[in-house]
């Protein structure tokens, strides 16, 4: 266990040591080899490369270099990713076999491994990591110390100011006082609905009992959806720090974390950053010198996506099926074992040290009226940069989809972006210059949500999205109420009516219907945003819809049993390549110069012919 | 039978739960912890272990049945000595990763959440692995194969029946 004192030297030691991370201009004779292992990296040996750099250094005799396993950079496409420190390197898609020739080239001869250097979107060959088009309009408040620090090093979490917010919070306020401070920063809850954090946590100061909790709700269940988890992978350490200080302000003394069992880094990440506060005398009783208490404990969920729903995770946490409770009473007066609770999302508590140090003005300025500071966005599906994102609250959508995410590959157009996952709503591109921010997104049909950002291109079918999101639903709802558990299930069938060919005019009508009662009428917030990509779609694209019902046609040939793959027999010049790369043998003519058809009895719709096509004879 | 039996003369079976079961409080919040465990153990969660979950917790075996139905991450059959996950999150279902599933479900002649006959495979639809960057993806027995296609399910599913013969 350590004393203040004895924190304060480790902080001013370390900071000296590790200032060549974050100043590119520092005089040392040191360098840090930073090597992500974000779980997207370490599926891709990024553990491996780790080896394999200090065995080289090793091999090599090379003093003065140290590797470090850090947490995710955010450019996800272009992993495993390796930075090199003081001066900033960015070396995209490394292999375990490329670590020697690092070492040899850029640490022992002072030069740079060009072929691993990073291209973007012009081409233009990028050395230094904030030279990227995708670093430029980002600002990292939750992120600050993801891909920057050791998440399994508690020291190293301390250097940059880490716990000090803590014991500014012990020592110099009240716990009225940070509550203020939290309100007066303007921050909102960042698992979706925006609730005003500092309301919630004045709530469960309110609330009357004796024993109180502090809970994290990590259960990231929106699928496509990865900022939580690189949080807890990146920077564990400050998510344990802001559910102390929220522990401090409503007089809680235990606190409970619910991960997804599906994130193992994660946990395991965070259990490492529990054991190391424990050892430091950092999480324990008499914190800092003060009678303040506060332990904390890690409850693995099992794959339910209704836990993420604040109700149905207590009951979770209480060893139950993860069914929600009726509200009222809200979990600041009756949470978890029926004492007064305070829920906050993962992303929400780590914006919650950083007020605390820099102030709620400081704060309050970043972002627009109604929503203050910054959002995570885990950015996917089409679109050339796939990661994580951090852009202050007010950013339109194409300064994130075309100057952070670079476009969309393939020369394709875009066509819709969905925000706030099965929750959320298709936004399509005559609004993409909308600004950022819970009320702007529920203006036009989506929401904020956790932070799930799909691009998608005009390949896609929107009909066939819906269906897919629905079906989510179906699987994840949890059965307690009838509108949520039968009526997903009524438009799943209808969707699925559409999208075989099989729907009328009517059918849609229904499901507009449908859409109304289901939202109105469900228990919990599963169900009221169960129907949300049904009626953006349904706003946005009913021409597709339409055109499924009335014209059994799918123009982008996404839903299987209305497309047909057929080849142009004028484009096509017999060259065979469909054929040999057909997976199940549906394409028909022999000899070169034979002009190919496709079975379409066999066909499965696979598409691998048209990517294959030298000549774009396939549609 | 010699391996299977612990140093105790127990089967190994009983004493990996004895000793989970150690671990904790006999509280029923603990359950699904408890259940976690076990679905990393088995593969699934046999029967002989929720009998000796319900006598320590002192629960119904139906309370535990509800729970362990509930949550997809528990499954009541063994898994295959391959067990093929192929990821339905957005940025994977966005870049055509139902087609993998489709090619997969086609191959093994099974429905996700099966096993093959022989025991060789079983099949799963997950959601979100977490490799957006890589999408779409599948794992084999949890190893990532990213940017995928359904020539490299084909050649995966062949190197395994090759291996296997």
């Amino acid at each position: 266990m350590n004393t203040i004192e004895e924190i304060h030297k480790i902080r001013e030691e370390k900071k000296k040591e590790l200032e060549l991370r974050i100043n590119t201009k520092s005089d040392t004779r040191e360098k840090h080899i930073l090597v992500c292992h974000g779980t997207g990296c370490t599926s891709s040996k990024s553990p491996e490369i780790l080896e394999n750099f200090r065995k080289t250094l090793e091999e090599k005799n090379i003093e003065n270099v140290r590797v470090i396993k850090t947490g995710c950079f955010g450019l996800c496409a272009k992993g495993p990713v390796v930075i090199i420190r003081p001066e900033n390197t960015f070396y995209a898609h490394v292999k375990p076999e490329d670590c020697e020739e690092i070492i040899q080239t850029h640490i022992v001869e002072n030069k740079r491994v060009e072929r691993l250097l990073c291209k973007d979107i012009d081409g233009k060959l990028v050395e230094k990591l904030d030279e990227l088009e995708f670093y430029k309009k980002q600002q990292r408040i939750v992120l600050k110390n993801c891909g920057v620090i050791n998440p399994e090093d508690i020291d190293e979490y301390i250097a940059f100011d880490g716990y000090l917010a803590l014991e500014k919070v012990l020592k110099e306020m009240t716990p009225d006082e940070v509550i203020e401070e939290v309100t007066k920063s303007g921050l909102r809850g960042r698992g979706g609905a925006g609730f005003p954090t500092g309301k919630k946590w004045l709530f469960a100061k309110q609330a009357e009992g004796e024993q109180k909790y502090v809970v994290c709700n990590a259960d990231e269940g929106d699928p496509g959806a990865f900022m939580d988890r690189s949080v807890l992978e990146g920077d564990p350490h400050c998510v344990i720090e802001a559910m102390m200080i929220a522990g401090y302000a409503i007089g809680a003394n235990e606190g409970y974390i619910y991960v997804r069992a599906e994130y193992p880094i994660a946990v395991k990440r965070f259990q490492i950053a529990i054991d190391q506060a424990r050892e430091k005398g950092i999480l324990g009783k008499n914190i800092f010198g003060t009678d303040f208490e506060f332990d904390l404990h890690i409850r693995l969920g099992a794959g339910a996506f209704v836990c993420g729903e604040e109700t149905a995770l207590l009951e979770s946490i209480e060893g139950r099926r993860g069914q929600p409770r009726l509200k009222p009473p809200f979990p600041a007066n009756s949470g978890l074992w029926k004492c007064p609770t305070l829920i906050n999302n993962v992303e929400t508590y780590a914006n919650i040290t950083k007020i605390i140090r820099n102030g709620a003005d400081w704060y309050a300025s970043i972002g627009t009226e109604g929503s203050k500071g910054t959002k995570v966005f885990a950015l996917g599906g089409n679109v050339n940069n796939i990661g994580l994102v951090e852009v202050p609250m007010g950013t339109t959508l194409r300064e994130i989809v075309y100057d952070i995410g670079g476009g969309i590959p393939n020369k394709r157009e875009f066509k819709a972006a969905q925000t706030g996952g099965p929750s959320g709503g298709c936004i399509p591109a005559e609004y993409l210059d909308t600004p950022i921010d819970y009320e702007s997104l529920k203006e036009i049909g989506s929401m904020m949500g956790s932070g799930g950002l799909i691009v998608m291109d005009d390949s896609k079918c929107m009909v066939n999205l819906a269906k897919f999101y629905l079906g989510f639903t179906v699987d994840e709802s949890c059965g307690k109420c009838n509108p949520c558990r039968i009526g997903t299930k009524r438009m799943y069938e209808i969707l699925e009516k559409l999208t075989n060919g099989e729907g009328t005019l009517a059918d849609i009508d229904k499901l507009e219907e449908l859409t109304k009662t289901i939202s109105k009428a469900s228990v919990c917030g599963l169900g009221q945003t169960a129907s949300n990509p049904v009626i953006s779609t349904l706003k946005y694209f009913r021409n597709e819809y339409e055109e499924h019902a009335v014209d059994k046609k799918c123009s982008t040939n996404e839903c299987k049993k209305l497309a047909k793959i057929e080849i142009n027999p004028e484009l096509c010049k017999g060259c065979g390549l469909c054929q040999k790369n057909c997976p199940v043998g549906a394409i028909e003519g022999e000899g070169p110069g034979t002009k190919r058809q496709i079975n379409q009895e066999k066909c499965i719709k696979c598409g691998t012919c048209i990517s294959k096509c030298p000549f774009k004879a396939i549609k | 039978m010699g391996e299977n039996k612990c140093q105790c003369g127990n089967s190994k079976k009983d004493c990996f739960m004895k000793d989970l079961l150690k671990e904790y409080k006999p509280e029923k919040d603990n359950l699904i912890q408890i259940l976690n465990s076990v679905q990393e153990h088995y593969g699934y969660i046999p029967k002989h272990a929720q009998e000796e979950i319900s006598e320590y917790l002192n629960m119904p075996m139906a309370e535990i049945y509800g729970v362990i139905t509930f949550y997809s991450r528990f499954t009541l059959e063994p898994k295959g000595k391959y067990n093929i996950a192929i990821c339905l999150g957005t940025a994977c279902f966005v870049k055509g990763s139902e087609k993998i599933l489709d090619r997969a479900k086609e191959r093994l002649k099974i429905e996700p959440g099966q096993t093959t006959e022989d025991g060789l495979f079983s099949l799963e639809e997950t959601r979100c692995v977490g490799a957006c960057g890589l999408a779409p993806v599948f794992t084999v027995n949890g190893e990532v194969y990213g940017m995928a296609t359904v020539q490299i399910l084909d050649q995966v599913i062949d190197q395994i029946l090759k291996e296997n013969t």
